[in-house]
């Protein structure tokens, strides 16, 4: 089985607006059935589009930061067909003049060696979004406008994507960014970000490359989905061509659903005849046109990407990249806040760790965010540098962090009310550590004999020892004395 | 009364003579004594009182009133005003109420103005008779065998017939001018972007203009300051000061110079009507004004291109009304013919109320449109026209560099008969010959009374202007009406 896959993604985004592209109306998510519409999103005669200054703002931002060319000037046109949730039966969009091409998504390395390249877009343009329809009881269909006018991003990448998981990494990266930035949420589940994917196979045979149908998967509602699909498609096309041996110059592009129950694609109905949007100016508007001044209003509003900041954290503290990117892909608070421990305490890899295993935990069992969580940066950078001076044992600080989570109070209060402080004097620990051997003559018979391996051993009299001291002996130390007093007894 | 211009209305409410009350009343009986004019097709009386008596109680209890105040306007059925049908004479928006104003309504409202009825006019704008109107043809006031022209034909009657003295209409290749011309009224067309076209339900958006319709020049300067400026809501309207045109109306033009275009002499031209023209432009020479010929060589590309244009963005603008939300859903879309059950119900439905909601010329322009924007065809006809439109505002432009007001016939021919030219759509199509550039270039222009055939038709005279020079528009045609008194005539009416 000597064949590629290529894949080419088209991407929809809802842009994070007040209003909508051309009115006036609100644009949240899950409201009742047509309550987030007005006469011009509801296409009432008579009504004219007036565009939203900010969505496009929002479009420009996220086409500078994907690296895209913007236009200079940008028209609206009309897209013409006839479908329930269009309300004008037109769509307005862009169709010979985007006001963006080029640019690139990237595709983040993957721990299996995968990754790290780019995939190169073809456009990116502005429109607005159409109503949605559910098809109810008895063959009925309810048409709910809400979304009906939304400012929608059309993203369209080059056919050059060569795996499903760089396809879903590329998109996750979308994702990130576009978080970054602040224009979008994009939840899948809610349909602010949705994608179809268009693939084929190049299949090498007797040193030729034959090219199968396109096939344009629809319905693609996860991540998951994306990359389970893609597969299937990729399984399904080379099984097809084994059969048929049909090529891309003997069927044209075809339609297919992704059934996520059953875990494979249908075909969808096809329109008999080729569309024609039969598309022409939108002439109830005017055309754009962004300035230099504008754009650079733009460019300064953009902070640090996600990609940029992986690097800096390799660089700048030495972070693995797998860190690097579990601090970045959390989204920027995490990123934030993790920068600001790290600053505070120069213990770069410690703070990552705490922040990994406690904040994160936590934030996720509450279910909530860096920003709600009560221990600031400077509150856990005042804990790490506890733990690095010795005043606490690792142990320690995490019942202090639980505390601080819960009470809100600093580390200092809690140390003091809860008699914290580690024990770092070598005299008791010396003696706790005498008292553990006396109590268990067994372990040292263990290690004489050799029955058990010493570490074993080791570990059982340390844990005796931190027993016997309330947990507050320093670790260190109690290492130590233990391995000292062990040389003596076992020569 | 009911002849009255609006200024002459506007002292005698003044002067405390009349009620704003007393003169609706009296328009009201008047309306209803010439039913058979079929000028409107909506006026509910009560409505109409109810605002006169607001603006009456105003105006005694000594508040303002607004430059209108009290004043009766007759609104084409085009214009969406809340709560009252607004159906573009089509079967289509039969029962249709819009929820809220159209700007320029809001303005009048604003301005005091009554809002008197709706007129009648050509199916969503699409003629220039009247006749295309799923509510019967308007009968011309001077001769009711005749047309009134269109598509504003009722708001041109409206004035003509003194039903109201003031109304408002809209032109996309001539839908003010011609009307006005044959009915004997002043009409103006102004610069595209100079109205908000928000709540005017669109023909074709590139070209569609409000303008007001009146019995003299001195009228439609107030009802254009009033309708006119930048509304946040219609992005193609421009943001520049609105001049107070009537301050300015009575003083003429210094070092006038007029150009005669000499394509709007040709072939079709009646020749009543060019020696009308004739003594319009010696008058303006005897008034000291540079009489020069100058040539527009596009214009004659101008119906065509917009026998694009037009029906192209009316393909496109006419699509929403398919039944679904609102306006007129067939009852009956069962398969009639043989392949029809394959077609979805729902398709079915779009189709069949499409066929039974829209008249004939507006089928004809949608399908002419629909080709016209077909893959493999939108080069050849849309960006063709998109090009000559650009050569046309050239041509003006290049005029406009040399005069100052460009002036011809408003329509080749007066009035022509009922049902003369129904069965033929290009003769009808070429009523227009004559003010569609206007519209393609989106300067404005204006009809006002020139004079009468021998059969006592009213004749006008085109005045065309540079971009947002209305002001000298009018100002050029007020040399012409002081004058001359053929704005004073009247029809006589039964």
């Amino acid at each position: 089985m000597d064949y590629e896959i290529v894949i080419g993604l088209e991407i929809h985004v809802q842009l994070q607006t007040e209003s909508k592209m051309f009115s006036w109306s609100g644009t949240e998510f899950g409201l009742p059935p047509n309550t987030q519409t007005d006469p011009v999103s509801l296409g009432l005669p008579g009504t004219l589009p007036t565009m939203n200054r900010k969505a496009f703002e929002l479009a420009l931002k996220t086409a500078v930061a994907l690296g895209a060319e913007i236009a200079p000037f940008t028209k609206w046109d009309r897209k013409n067909y006839y479908y329930p949730d269009l309300p004008k039966n037109y769509q307005i969009s862009q169709y010979d003049l985007p006001f963006s091409k080029g640019g690139h998504l990237e595709i983040p390395p993957r721990k299996d060696g995968g990754g790290g390249t780019q995939c190169r877009l073809t456009r990116i343009h502005l429109e607005e979004d159409t109503g949605k329809l559910t098809h109810g009881y008895g063959g009925l269909s309810e048409v709910d406008l809400n979304r009906a006018g939304i400012p929608l991003l059309e993203i369209v990448s080059e056919p050059e994507i060569r795996s499903a998981a760089d396809a879903r990494g590329c998109l996750e990266e979308l994702r990130l960014t576009l978080r970054y930035l602040e224009v979008s949420d994009c939840e899948m589940q809610e349909g602010s970000l949705r994608c179809d994917a268009n693939v084929n196979l190049h299949i090498h045979k007797d040193g030729q490359t034959i090219a199968t149908p396109i096939v344009e998967i629809k319905n693609l509602n996860s991540f998951r989905s994306v990359e389970k699909a893609l597969l299937y498609e990729a399984d399904r096309q080379y099984k097809e061509w084994q059969k048929n041996g049909k090529t891309i110059k003997d069927a044209p592009k075809t339609t297919r659903g992704w059934d996520d129950d059953l875990e494979e694609t249908k075909p969808q109905r096809e329109k008999e005849t080729a569309a024609d949007y039969r598309y022409f100016p939108e002439p109830d508007l005017v055309p754009v046109v962004v300035d230099a001044a504008w754009l650079d209003r733009v460019r300064q509003s953009i902070g640090e990407l996600p990609f940029a900041r992986r690097k800096r954290f390799e660089a700048e503290y030495g972070l693995s990249p797998y860190d690097a990117n579990v601090l970045v892909e959390q989204g920027q608070d995490v990123a934030d806040y993790y920068d600001a421990v790290a600053k505070a305490t120069g213990e770069f890899k410690l703070a990552s760790n705490w922040i990994q295993q406690d904040v994160l935990r936590t934030i996720k069992e509450n279910k909530s965010t860096v920003a709600e969580f009560p221990v600031k940066p400077e509150g856990l950078a005042d804990l790490i540098h506890r733990v690095k001076r010795g005043e606490l044992n690792t142990n320690q600080g995490r019942e202090i962090l639980g505390r601080m989570i819960e009470t809100g109070e600093p580390a200092e209060t809690i140390i003091e009310k809860g008699g914290y402080k580690m024990v770092s004097d070598r005299e008791a620990i010396a003696a706790a550590v005498e008292a553990a051997i006396a109590a268990n003559p067994q372990a040292l018979e263990d290690i004489k004999k050799g029955k058990k391996k010493p570490e074993a051993v080791k570990g059982f009299l340390r844990g005796q020892v931190m027993k016997q001291t309330g947990g507050k002996a320093n670790p260190a130390m109690v290492g130590e004395l233990l391995e000292a007093r062990l040389a003596e007894l076992v020569p | 009364m009911s002849q009255d211009t609006a200024v002459a209305m506007l002292a005698r409410m003044e002067s405390g003579e009349v009620t704003s009350e007393e003169i609706v009343r009296s328009l009201l009986d008047r309306a209803d004594h010439e039913r058979r004019l079929n000028v409107f097709v909506h006026l509910d009386a009560d409505h109409v009182l109810d605002q006169a008596r607001a603006v009456d109680r105003r105006r005694k209890a000594g508040e303002p009133v607004g430059r209108l105040g009290g004043v009766p306007v007759a609104i084409k059925d085009l214009l969406c005003v809340r709560g009252e049908p607004t159906t573009c004479s089509s079967r289509m928006l039969k029962g249709f109420r819009p929820p809220y104003d159209a700007t320029v309504i809001d303005r009048l409202r604003n301005a005091g103005a009554i809002l008197f009825g709706k007129t009648n006019m050509d199916e969503f704008a699409m003629g220039s008779s009247t006749e295309n109107s799923a509510y019967g043809p308007t009968l011309n006031p001077w001769d009711e065998t005749r047309v009134p022209g269109g598509s504003s034909g009722g708001s041109a009657a409206a004035v003509a017939a003194g039903l109201a003295p003031l109304s408002l209409g809209s032109d996309t290749g001539g839908s003010i001018r011609q009307p006005a011309a044959v009915c004997g009224v002043v009409g103006l067309k102004p610069t595209y972007g100079r109205v908000s076209r928000y709540g005017l339900i669109a023909f074709a958006s590139s070209l569609d203009q409000i303008g007001p319709f009146a019995h003299d020049l001195t009228d439609t300067a107030l009802l254009l300051k009033v309708i006119s400026g930048r509304d946040p809501r219609d992005a193609t309207s421009v943001d520049l000061p609105v001049p107070d045109y009537s301050a300015t109306l009575d003083t003429p033009p210094e070092k006038l110079r007029i150009g005669i275009v000499r394509e709007f002499f040709g072939e079709g031209l009646d020749p009543e009507v060019a020696s009308a023209i004739q003594e319009a432009v010696k008058l303006y020479e005897k008034a000291g004004a540079t009489i020069k010929e100058v040539s527009l060589p596009h214009s004659k590309y101008g119906v065509p291109a917009y026998y694009i244009v037009a029906p192209a963005e009316c393909s496109s603008n006419l699509a929403r009304y398919d039944g679904t939300t609102y306006g007129h859903r067939a009852e009956d879309y069962s398969p009639k013919y043989p392949g029809e059950e394959n077609i979805a119900e729902l398709v079915r439905m779009m189709m069949v109320s499409r066929a039974e909601g829209f008249g004939p010329e507006v089928k004809r322009r949608i399908m002419l449109g629909t080709f016209a924007l077909s893959a493999g065809y939108a080069d050849q006809y849309y960006n063709k026209a998109l090009q000559v439109r650009r050569k046309i505002r050239g041509d003006f432009d290049a005029a406009f560099r040399e005069v100052d007001v460009l002036l011809g016939p408003t329509s080749p021919t007066p009035a022509f008969k009922l049902g003369e030219r129904t069965a033929d759509p290009l003769s009808m199509y070429l009523s227009d010959i004559y003010t569609i550039t206007a519209n393609l270039a989106g300067i404005p222009g204006l009809s006002l009374p020139c004079g009468f055939t021998s059969q006592k038709l009213p004749i006008g005279l085109q005045l065309l202007a540079a971009p947002f020079a209305e002001e000298t528009l009018l100002r050029t045609a007020r040399v012409f009406e002081r004058a001359t008194d053929w704005h004073t005539r009247r029809p006589k009416t039964a």
